[in-house]
């Protein structure tokens, strides 16, 4: 039997968080120690999947498979393609960083790691799954440490949100679970296998097609979010911890974007090509309205939390295009949009752990007294804007080109969206590091070590990708070019 | 099967009412509430040991009076495990007194029977007199706290609408005597076959019965009874009362409708769609501004009987399946949580949701357990709660009753604000002073080490149907009618 690689890097999270039940909750050295070993393992394990994964290769890659309910077939259904790999590349890579980044919690560790791992687990497991229960499985069980992870951990309104988050996300994806129960029962034979599904759903008549995608889509739509499902994520982002909100922000958005890739395109073609215009007009929506609202918050978080609304918006813009470049937008959109706001998270995190605060307006003048931060904070913020030679630049300047062969007006409009963010980033820098210094902050510290070393190697990513987009195009483009001919779509 | 050969079949529950008898007497020289539950706990695996190990198939006993057959062992071994989580979490409760335990276990054994008799009849007389043995029981044990003033109250409830509802079912029941000249399940159908009946008057007689049934199972509307008898009966009796009763309840449903009248009444899966709706609904929203934990879990266990009865409106075999799942799944637990409320009254001295502030914090591990029978009751994936619901709607959507599903899971988002509710004031909230009655440092109860080990058992027990639930369709499937 070869080595399950994809079980291993699903489950040793949550082996490091089972481990951690049995320590004393006082050895808090040990229980960071598990933590990070385990995300770290899990990180290295998904560094030699990376290396090892075959991007000429079209099929699913690393195939475990065995039967769990054969009653009514389901199947342990694990696999990795050109669509997945990146996302649990990017799932891995800040679950290990916000690990690092989560150093500075201090109370109720133990319940926190353990919460932590058993997250990572559900996120990880979501992209791997081939099995359609299975990927539900996952889906929902990222909610309750989540749950857990912002009401416990967070800040003054952490209940709200954090009840607010769990109903917004389950309503959503029960619809989900009736679409995935009709799917199995047209199936013949019956299956939750996306692969096969893949293959006969689209011989389904277009109105079941349609009732289908609907449910698929309020699943989804809610984690993306898109508008007008998105007023959860303001909430759960300002509360929850800083490497909760990297997590969040970073990988629990492209469960739904990658739930359109993996499910609702492929499996429900028609009804996708059907809809193709209101995703359009969504992405639009999404990208203008989030930067506008983003461009009026004194809130430091709230304000990042509203970009990702925006940035999202362009995800759903390339998906719409039906286009071979739109789609690697899109994909490519969600590794970019993970990793430059993972990364913004954290900096937020680190002026907030010093200033105990997040209002924009009471800042000013920190360039000169912390040089270095000042530095990645503005290689994230020109990444996040959109600044050739960086990584978000590439993917929203695909999704775009792909729009606009489908939807000039819109594509067009949406352009609008990178002129406000350009706005509101420069206008956010302005209020942080230039001007006058706030006498209040004349004693802040500048960025130690260990933060650093969380963002250093996603500066890393950035820059690289920036500069030489083939490094994610190689794995993903193949994949997308075969997605988009079983589709039908435009192959440029 | 003549009487004398029956009685070879009969063991189990003739043990049973041995040990019942056995233990009323010791129970008058012994006082000690554990050594009791033990010996109770002995009478019930020597019963289970005692099971017929096979059937032949149909063999009905008693001149047709009771029926062994492998559905009828499911849901015996349902009210088995039901009565002893039942027994192991009275041994730590602290309202009973060890003065009584003879009476309150001769009780229990004696529900015990009377819902093994139901699980096995096959005579609408039978039926009856086997519920009207489990609600006599029922009422007797919901009014035990002789002092207590609340319990007496919901035990008089309790009997005084469980009267009316057993005396309409009867009223049914004499309708079909009447119409069809039997009480035996398998000659009405017989007769129903057949064809050459009067289909408004047989109607209304099924309507009487289900309405009896309803009771049983706490189905809208005749639900009224549940959330003051919950409240009010000792909270291991509200465990029982929540799981056994209402498990045979749908064992004769599915019995009584499933087998025999249904498929000839096409208008009954409308009529019992709109009842399973509008119960899963009420329950909802009733429980969502409970300030009680016993009467929001009532609330929610209507809704869960709603969520069951999908499966008893599509009538499937995955249908029938679904419920027996649930069954199951609810049982763990929803004697789980109630076994977590006794144990926090214990030390609280109430139930009063807002008093579980902080309870992460005093009682980690009791925290910790019932968050996850609640979460299980919400439906959350791995655990067996939802599985459970996945098999109903499931079987819903087979068979295209969309709005069944839909509502179905409609419900399920409703639900999950109220049990999230608790969790949220176990883990989330601070201790507050000024709560209802002050906490104070309770000695600990002799017998908690049982209740934890029933605790135990039910979170093993939902973990495993939720992570590996091909282990009981299995012997679902094999127990089919």
């Amino acid at each position: 039997m070869p080595f399950p690689l994809l079980t291993s890097i699903v489950f040793l999270p949550l082996l490091g968080g089972l481990l951690i039940l049995f320590i004393p909750k006082e050895r808090t050295g040990l229980i960071k120690t598990i933590a990070t070993a385990a995300t770290g393992l899990a990180l290295v394990l998904a560094a030699a999947l990376v290396l090892k994964f075959d991007c000429g290769d079209l099929a699913m890659q690393f195939v475990e498979r065995s039967p769990w309910i054969p009653q009514i077939n389901i199947n342990y259904h694990l696999g990795v393609d050109g669509i997945s790999i990146g996302l649990v590349f990017l799932t891995a890579l800040l679950g290990f960083f916000a690990c690092i980044g989560s150093y500075g919690i201090k109370e109720r560790q133990k319940e926190y790691y353990f919460l932590y791992l058993l997250l990572n687990t559900g996120m990880l497991g979501t992209f791997l799954a081939l099995d359609l229960f299975l990927f539900y499985a996952f889906w929902e069980i990222v909610l309750v440490p989540m749950y857990f992870l912002i009401g416990i951990w967070g800040g003054p309104r952490k209940e709200y949100a954090a009840i607010k988050f769990f109903i917004y996300t389950l309503a959503g994806s029960v619809f989900m679970l009736l679409s995935i129960l009709a799917l199995y029962f047209t199936s013949n034979p019956h299956t939750f296998n996306m692969l096969e599904l893949a293959g006969s759903g689209s011989t389904l008549a277009k109105g079941f097609q349609i009732a289908l995608f609907i449910g698929f889509y309020l699943g989804f739509a809610i984690k993306v979010p898109v508008f007008p499902f998105h007023t959860w994520l303001p909430d759960a982002h300002v509360e929850a911890p800083t490497p909760i909100s990297v997590l969040l922000a970073g990988v629990l958005l492209k469960m739904g974007g990658y739930g359109f890739f993996r499910i609702s395109f492929p499996i429900l073609k028609d009804a996708a090509i059907y809809f193709a215009l209101p995703f359009a007009i969504l992405g639009a929506i999404n990208i203008v309205y989030g930067a506008f609202v983003a461009m009026a918050q004194t809130d430091f978080k709230k304000m990042v939390a509203y970009s990702s609304v925006s940035h999202m918006g362009f995800v759903m813009l390339g998906l719409a295009s039906m286009t071979v470049t739109g789609f690697n937008g899109a994909l490519m959109q969600m590794f970019n949009h993970g990793v430059i706001t993972g990364g913004m998270f954290l900096l937020v995190g680190v002026l907030y752990d010093r200033a105990h605060t997040r209002d924009l307006d009471k800042f000013g003048g920190l360039g000169a007294k912390m040089p270095v931060y000042a530095g990645i904070l503005t290689v994230f913020t020109l990444a996040s804007l959109g600044l050739p030679g960086l990584s978000g630049f590439v993917s929203e300047f695909m999704s775009l080109i792909g729009g606009f062969a489908a939807f000039r007006l819109i594509t067009v409009i949406s352009v609008l969206g990178i002129i406000i963010t350009a706005g509101y980033f420069l206008y956010m820098i302005q209020r942080v590091l230039l001007g006058p210094l706030n006498p209040v902050w004349s004693k802040i510290t500048d960025i130690n070590r260990r933060e650093i070393f969380t963002l250093a190697p996603l500066m890393i990513v950035i820059i690289a990708i920036g500069v030489y987009p083939l490094l994610i195009l190689n794995f993903q483009s193949p994949a997308i070019i075969n997605l988009i001919r079983h589709i039908g779509g435009a192959l440029f | 099967m003549s009487v004398l050969l029956s009685v070879k079949y009969f063991f189990p529950e003739i043990v049973l009412t041995g040990f019942a008898v056995a233990v009323l007497i010791v129970g008058l020289f012994v006082k000690r509430r554990a050594v009791l539950g033990m010996f109770c706990l002995l009478g019930i695996l020597a019963a289970i040991l005692l099971m017929p190990q096979s059937y032949q198939a149909t063999s009905p006993l008693f001149s047709g009076m009771l029926i062994n057959d492998s559905f009828s062992e499911f849901f015996k071994e349902i009210v088995f495990l039901v009565v002893g989580l039942v027994i192991l979490v009275s041994m730590g409760y602290r309202a009973f007194s060890d003065e009584d335990a003879g009476e309150y276990y001769f009780l229990l054994l004696s529900v015990l029977v009377a819902m093994m008799i139901a699980a096995s009849s096959n005579n609408l007389i039978m039926i009856y007199i086997a519920l009207e043995a489990v609600s006599l029981m029922s009422y007797i044990l919901v009014g035990f706290l002789k002092t207590d003033r609340r319990s007496s109250e919901a035990g008089l409830k309790y009997f005084l609408f469980g009267a009316l509802a057993t005396g309409v079912m009867l009223y049914g029941i004499s309708f079909i005597y009447g119409l069809f000249g039997t009480t035996d399940l398998a000659e009405i159908s017989r007769v129903l076959a057949a064809g050459n009946v009067n289909i408004f008057a047989s109607t209304i007689a099924l309507l009487l019965i289900f309405a009896g049934l309803s009771f049983k199972c706490a189905l809208v509307p005749f639900h009224m009874w549940v959330p003051d008898a919950y409240q009010g009966a000792p909270t291991p009796v509200t465990a029982l009362i929540s799981a056994g009763p209402k498990a045979i309840g749908f064992a004769i449903l599915i019995r009584v409708f499933l087998k025999n009248f249904f498929p000839l009444f096409p208008g009954w899966s409308e009529t019992v769609s709109v009842i399973a709706i509008i119960t899963m609904t009420a329950g909802n929203i009733l429980a969502i501004n409970q300030e009680n934990i016993k009467r929001l879990l009532g609330y929610s266990s209507i809704a869960q009987a709603g969520y069951i009865l999908i499966g008893f409106v599509v009538g499937t075999a995955l249908g029938i399946q679904g419920m027996m799942f649930y069954i199951l799944a609810y049982v763990l637990m929803n004697i789980g949580a109630f076994g977590c409320v006794a144990l926090i009254s214990n030390r609280l001295g109430n139930d009063y949701i807002e008093d579980y502030s902080g309870l992460s914090k005093r009682e980690p591990v009791l925290a910790f357990l019932l968050t996850v029978f609640l979460l299980s009751l919400a439906g959350i994936p791995p655990l067996a709660g939802f599985f459970g619901k996945f098999l109903v709607f499931a079987a819903a959507i087979e068979s295209k009753y969309y709005i069944l599903a839909i509502a179905g899971v409609i419900n399920s988002v409703l639900a999950i604000y109220y049990y999230v509710k608790i969790i949220k004031f176990m883990y989330l909230a601070e201790p507050r002073a000024g709560m209802h009655v002050s906490v104070l440092p309770v000695p600990a109860t002799p017998g908690t080490g049982a209740v934890k080990l029933a605790l135990i058992i039910a979170l093993i027990g939902i973990i495993v149907a939720g992570l590996f639930p091909g282990l009981f369709i299995g012997w679902i499937s094999a127990s089919l009618l």
